[in-house]
Parts: C-alpha cells; sequence; structure tokens
C-alpha cells in the first residue's frame, strides 16, 4: 500500500476510535509521551493493561457466583479496574466501571450483572479496536524506516 | 499521527538545566508506574519506583533520599497516608504529592494532615507536572 495511503488510514482509525468514545483525552497524554527513544510507549501501556485486568475480570466473575454477593470486594476490584482504565484514556469501559460500582453501592446485583456484561462488551471491542490500529500503525513505521535514505 | 510529542529541552527548563531532580514513584498499579515513569523521564532521568507505601518507607530508612515522592493513596501493606505519616516521623523532608483516583475534595484535608505538600487526580499529566515543579522552584 502506498505510504500516504497508509498513514491517512492510521490516522483516520485513530480518530475513530476517539469520534466512537471508546478513548478520551488520556489516550492523547500516553501519545505525547512516546518518543524515538520510546517509540512502542503506548502499545506496551495497552498490553500491560489488558494483561493486568483479564486477572481482574476473572476475580469478579467468580465473585458474581458467590451468593450473598460480597459487593465489597466487587466494589473493591472495580475500582482497581477503573484506575487502570482511566490511566490510558477507556472512556467507555471506565464509564461502565463507575456504573457498576454505583449499583455495588446501591446492593443491586441484578444491576451489576448487567453492567458487568455490557463492560466485557466494550473491554473486548476496545481490544479488538486497539490491536487492528497498533498493527496498521506498525505498518506505517515500517515504511517509514524503509523509505529513509540508507 | 502519534500525537506531538512533549520537547524534554523545554521541560528541563522548568527545572533548571543543572539541577538534578530525584523522585520516588509509589504505587500498586503497574500501569500507573509506568506511565508516571515514562511523563517524569521528560524531566529528570532520577526516577524510582517502588509498589507500596511499605516500601517506600524503607527505602527510605536505608538511606535514599528523594526531592520528590509521588505516593498514590490506596495500596497493599502500607497505604499513601500511613506511609506520608511514617515518613514525617523519619525526619524525611521530601517534597510528598499524593496522587489518587477517589475524589480528592474530599480526601485534601486527610492529605495535608498526614503531612503532603501536595495533591493530585490520578492520572499524571505533564501540566500537572510542569505546574508543580514550577511551584516548587518559586518556593526555593
Amino acid at each position: 500500500m502506498e505510504r500516504s495511503q497508509l498513514l491517512r488510514q492510521v490516522a483516520h482509525q485513530r480518530q475513530t476510535l476517539f469520534d466512537e468514545g471508546l478513548l478520551d483525552e488520556q489516550f492523547v497524554q500516553l501519545e505525547e509521551l512516546q518518543d524515538r527513544t520510546n517509540p512502542n510507549f503506548v502499545e506496551e501501556i495497552v498490553t500491560t493493561y489488558y494483561q493486568d485486568t483479564s486477572r481482574l475480570i476473572l476475580n469478579i466473575e467468580q465473585e458474581l457466583e458467590r451468593r450473598p454477593l460480597d459487593y465489597g470486594r466487587l466494589d473493591g476490584y472495580m475500582y482497581q479496574f477503573k484506575g487502570s482504565s482511566t490511566s490510558f484514556g477507556a472512556k467507555k469501559v471506565k464509564a461502565e466501571c463507575s456504573l457498576f460500582r454505583e449499583y455495588c453501592r446501591a446492593g443491586n446485583g441484578e444491576g451489576c450483572m448487567r453492567t458487568f456484561q455490557q463492560l466485557n462488551r466494550e473491554y473486548a471491542t476496545l481490544k479488538r479496536k486497539l490491536e487492528a490500529y497498533f498493527q496498521l500503525a506498525r505498518q506505517a513505521r515500517l515504511t517509514e524506516t524503509a523509505s529513509r535514505p540508507g | 499521527m502519534f500525537g506531538k510529542g512533549a520537547s524534554s529541552s523545554k521541560s528541563m527548563e522548568i527545572i533548571g538545566s543543572e539541577k538534578k531532580i530525584s523522585v520516588l514513584i509509589v504505587d500498586d498499579d503497574p500501569i500507573i508506574r509506568k506511565i508516571h515513569s515514562a511523563l517524569l523521564s521528560k524531566f529528570t532521568k532520577e526516577i524510582q519506583e517502588v509498589k507500596n507505601g511499605k516500601e517506600a518507607v524503607d527505602l527510605c530508612r536505608s538511606g535514599a533520599s528523594f526531592d520528590i515522592i509521588f505516593i498514590d493513596k490506596e495500596m497493599p501493606i502500607m497505604n499513601g497516608l500511613e506511609a506520608t505519616k511514617e515518613l514525617r516521623a523519619m525526619g524525611v523532608n521530601s517534597t510528598i504529592v499524593g496522587v489518587t483516583s477517589c475524589d480528592l475534595s474530599s480526601e485534601r484535608n486527610d492529605f495535608i494532615a498526614a503531612g503532603q505538600n501536595q495533591c493530585y487526580e490520578k492520572p499524571l499529566t505533564i501540566e500537572k507536572i510542569k505546574s508543580l515543579l514550577s511551584e516548587l522552584n518559586k518556593n526555593n
């Protein structure tokens, strides 16, 4: 693919992530920390996030199977989840975390379970779209290296 | 495509090119540690990280000293407020900056009472660091 076309596609995919409300300004802050000495910084953060939060998701799933529900424990897990999601700008996931915590505080088990399902959907969608974006961005960086004079 | 990119030379001007600021990042979240470390590396190369309040206290007790300690509030083993009290009781004079994901206004008094100089909502940003360092420069 022609380089300029590739760059346009990368920019478009990036903008879509913001337009669809998946990411917020915090993601831009992370992009500003990326430079030649740290060229994969954002992708590394996102990878660490998905590794870390997969453990939390498992813990929450297990907790949601217990009866009665331990809302304090659930809220504790979700507090961590929200913190990590906020740190890289995962806007929709963060919103679902907040909603889940409200249901915990209200002792609303149904609300918790419904919200957790929605959270999982948003989480998976974001992962898929970010992976596609990073892959395209890596391709664009390779064409940049290839086109530099030797 | 990847964002504007912060200029390290502009950031270094804020703290004065000759003075080396040493910072300690105290947070149980590895993502936050990574982000704050990358952020602070625009301003200084002297950065250390620990996972909780007890590790921070042990590090200072062993003789390490820092200009600024960024300390998370919620951590296992020893939280930010407890660690701050302990550090101050040990005679640590570093600037201690609380960092929290909770509602800051309700926690500000707790932070100041524990001995912190400043507190911010997580995550830190380049602007927050710049404003903190400018304030420190003014006070010095």
